[in-house]
């Protein structure tokens, strides 16, 4: 035992700074074996750790896989799933595909922003509500679409969503009944 | 294991089946979930165990049923009786249904009932989407049950690889991701390309708006798609798949990792196959929400960490793919077909379908229209057969104006062509494509102009940047689209729309930049009246345009 106890701290990982979450990094680099491949997938369970990619996060993934650091940053910033920004604690997207759109989600993403005085994208000041649009969730038989904090609300308007919205925001779980994330999980792993 | 053992299994979980007198098969894909399907089907477990039912009575799981907008849906499935499937399913309804079925009391629930002869189950072709339904997808057994990984066997045993590509070829089957190249010559390319290490590839991408049946099937059955690719596979002389699913559909990717572990660990992929010589590996790639990737160069680079930016063809990725290998991409959809290929023979598949597209093909009927969902129809049905009959018309009775396909690659189909039959060849006249198979249905409200800035702004933002004339020039044509809306343009600007949209499509680097002028060529090809009028009238006949007092 005593001799791995050496190695572990010279072998990749950890970071100085001591941070936990930089643990999960490193389960994942493991896991993918340092390869340079594997660099969305470790992005992506760096951004689920800390919530948006912060410049430490891509330093260090970049040391780790010995890739250069422009590289890194290139992947980061092409794909929309990665943020380089902090988001807010609540999260509301508004789907803009073809369904979505013959059925005026624009209005909803207009009315959003109007209430809550932030454009799509964006984070309120006090960093509670992050507003953004994505391309087609694939729910088109629901269409006008919106999902909040993993929520999918499904024939929505203006009105109903910022209401929900509104409750989220005042401290209720997400509409419609909160428990259903779980139950899923639940019933995935019974 | 061998197939014996296959055979075996197959029979044990048909006998467990069998023993109950009834199965509830709740639908648990993602439309259904979001309108409170995991509640639903709680719901229906507690009301079993409630009655002391156990015994009986089976919940199950499945995947898409089809009418979307209708969910969540429970279909009863009883021996000796029809299938009765309920609609917009509460969970108090549950012990309602377990009532009436099961205790013969007359409850009603007609209304929520679905009638057996209804025009959107019966007037469908399944061939990929047969089992979605009626499999658990998080269950091997419930696949293999229905005659799952039994194609694999046969092609392992009693095909050569050279054989298996020869059964695609003559199925006539062609590409499902849009283009419809032919498979089998696609197969046949890969097989006889030099090479040591040889990839398959599914493309689960689907980036398209409205669409989303690659994700259904990923969700619903996902070992088709496994058995299909490891098919692949043994034809081409591939030992490692990828799965390359969207970012935005973590369900399907659980759902498969799941499938590929059940899947490796009875020995039906991964090491000797079947007990064969032959081994085959999938891996599942997330994709980071980026629409090019659907393009076969980009989603190479992306499958190998990189941005997702296409290359150069040729070398075709069936001469130098992934890692400078040959690679088989498909789309996940050709891929469901597969297994219903080489399991029921090539002239089978070949009887459906028209003279040059065979087979049957899926769409997300979505838009202005009653009953939006997913559906399978042979190719070659008219658009009035999947607007009216299958999808019930338009709501509040209104005018059917156009229909949308192919989704920003696409075009539009103008009421005139109701009656012509859907086929790759016919929607190639009409200016539009198949695409992945998005239909999205308008009715008078849709503004065409606005339609063909809402896609042209959709690959603005989508543009991977590589080459210029998509990157300027989808911003250039989604300027001149917005000066048409608002009213401030010109006829010598739409002139010039016209010219920069061939000069886009002839020289983009992908398929992404030559495909982006189609919606507004194919808009302007049709309602060229309404382009007109908003710039010499000043004036939007659907009434969705706001003009303002700037226009003079």
């Amino acid at each position: 035992m005593p001799a791995t106890s050496p190695k572990k701290a010279d072998a990749p990982g950890g970071h100085p700074s001591g941070d936990p979450r930089y643990k999960g990094i490193d389960r994942v680099l493991k896991r993918q074996q340092y390869q340079q491949d594997a660099l969305i997938e470790v992005l992506t369970s760096a951004q689920e750790a800390f919530g948006y990619l912060t410049e430490d996060v891509l330093i260090y993934t970049a040391r780790q896989l010995k890739l250069p650091f422009s590289w890194v940053y290139g992947v980061a910033t092409f794909y929309h799933f990665f943020s380089l920004k902090p988001q807010g604690e609540h999260s509301c997207i508004v789907c803009l595909g073809t369904a979505c759109y013959v059925g005026k989600s624009n209005e909803i993403v207009e009315a959003l922003e109007k209430e809550f005085n932030v454009k799509a994208g964006q984070t309120t000041e006090d960093g509670k509500l992050t507003v953004t649009t994505t391309r087609c969730l694939g729910c088109c038989g629901l269409a006008p679409v919106a999902v909040l904090d993993n929520q999918v609300l499904g024939k929505e308007l203006p009105e109903t969503t910022i209401a929900k919205v509104k409750a989220v925001l005042a401290g209720a779980p997400a509409a419609p009944s909160a428990a259903k994330p779980q139950t899923e999980e639940e019933t995935a792993s019974a | 294991m061998n197939r014996t053992e296959l055979y075996a299994m197959a029979q044990a979980e048909l006998d467990r089946q069998q023993k109950f007198r009834c199965r509830l098969l709740c639908c648990a894909s993602t439309p259904c979930i979001s309108s409170g399907g995991t509640a639903v089907y709680e719901a229906v477990k507690q009301a079993i165990e409630a009655e002391g039912l156990q015994a009986e009575v089976e919940a199950v799981a499945t995947g898409c049923v089809g009418p979307c907008s209708r969910g969540p849906l429970i279909t009863v499935k009883m021996e000796g009786r029809e299938d009765v499937v309920y609609e917009q399913v509460t969970p108090e309804m549950a012990a309602r249904i377990l009532d009436k079925h099961l205790r013969s009391k007359p409850v009603a629930l007609d209304d929520k009932m679905l009638p057996a002869d209804w025009p959107f189950f019966v007037k469908q072709k399944k061939i990929v989407l047969a089992d979605s339904g009626t499999v658990d997808p998080e269950k091997l057994e419930s696949y293999v049950a229905r005659g799952g990984y039994t194609a694999l066997g046969h092609a392992l045993r009693e095909m050569t690889p050279e054989e298996v590509c020869e059964e695609i070829a003559r199925s006539g089957i062609r590409g499902r991701g849009g283009a419809g190249y032919p498979s089998g010559l696609k197969w046949h390319m890969v097989r006889k390309a030099p090479g040591e290490k040889k990839y398959v590839v599914a493309n689960g991408d689907e980036g398209d708006p409205g669409a989303y049946m690659d994700r259904t099937l990923m969700e619903s059955d996902p070992h088709r798609v496994l058995e299909g690719m490891a098919i692949a596979g043994y034809a081409v002389g591939a030992d490692q798949g990828y799965i390359y699913v969207r970012g935005e559909y973590p369900l399907a990717a659980k759902r498969l990792e799941k499938a590929i572990r059940a899947a490796e660990r009875r020995g039906l992929l991964g090491s000797r196959v079947l007990d064969s010589n032959f081994s085959f590996r999938i891996d599942i790639r997330m994709g980071a929400g980026a629409f090019v990737c659907g393009e076969e160069t980009a989603l190479m680079a992306s499958i190998m960490g990189r941005r997702g930016q296409p290359v150069p063809r040729p070398p075709y990725p069936a001469n130098k793919g992934l890692w400078g290998g040959p690679t088989l991409i498909n789309n996940v959809e050709t891929f469901g077909n597969i297994a219903a290929i080489i399991g029921n023979g090539a002239e089978w598949y070949a009887s459906f379908g028209t003279e040059k597209s065979k087979g049957a093909k899926i769409f997300a009927l979505a838009g202005k229209v009653n009953n939006t969902g997913l559906i399978e129809v042979p190719i070659g049905i008219t658009l009035r057969e999947i607007v009216y009959d299958i999808g019930g018309g338009i709501p509040g009775g209104r005018a059917f104006k156009a229909a949308q396909t192919g989704g920003p690659s696409g075009g539009c189909i103008p009421a005139e062509y109701l009656d012509t039959p859907i086929d790759y060849e016919t929607l190639q006249k009409l200016g539009s494509i198949m695409g992945s198979g998005g239909l999205i249905v308008m009715d008078d409200q849709s503004c065409m102009p606005d339609v063909a800035k809402f896609f042209m702004e959709f690959c603005m933002d989508e543009s991977c940047g590589k080459c210029t004339p998509c990157r300027v020039g989808t911003v250039q044509m989604h300027r001149m689209l917005d000066k048409i809306t608002n009213g401030t343009a010109t006829m010598d600007d739409l002139k010039r729309l016209e010219e920069l949209c061939l000069m886009v499509k002839e020289s983009s680097l992908c398929g992404l930049g030559q495909t982006a002028p189609n919606p507004i060529y194919s808009t302007l090809r049709y309602f060229r009246d309404e382009y007109e009028a908003h710039i010499k009238d000043h004036h939007c006949p659907a009434g969705v345009c706001q003009f303002g007092a700037k226009a003079v």
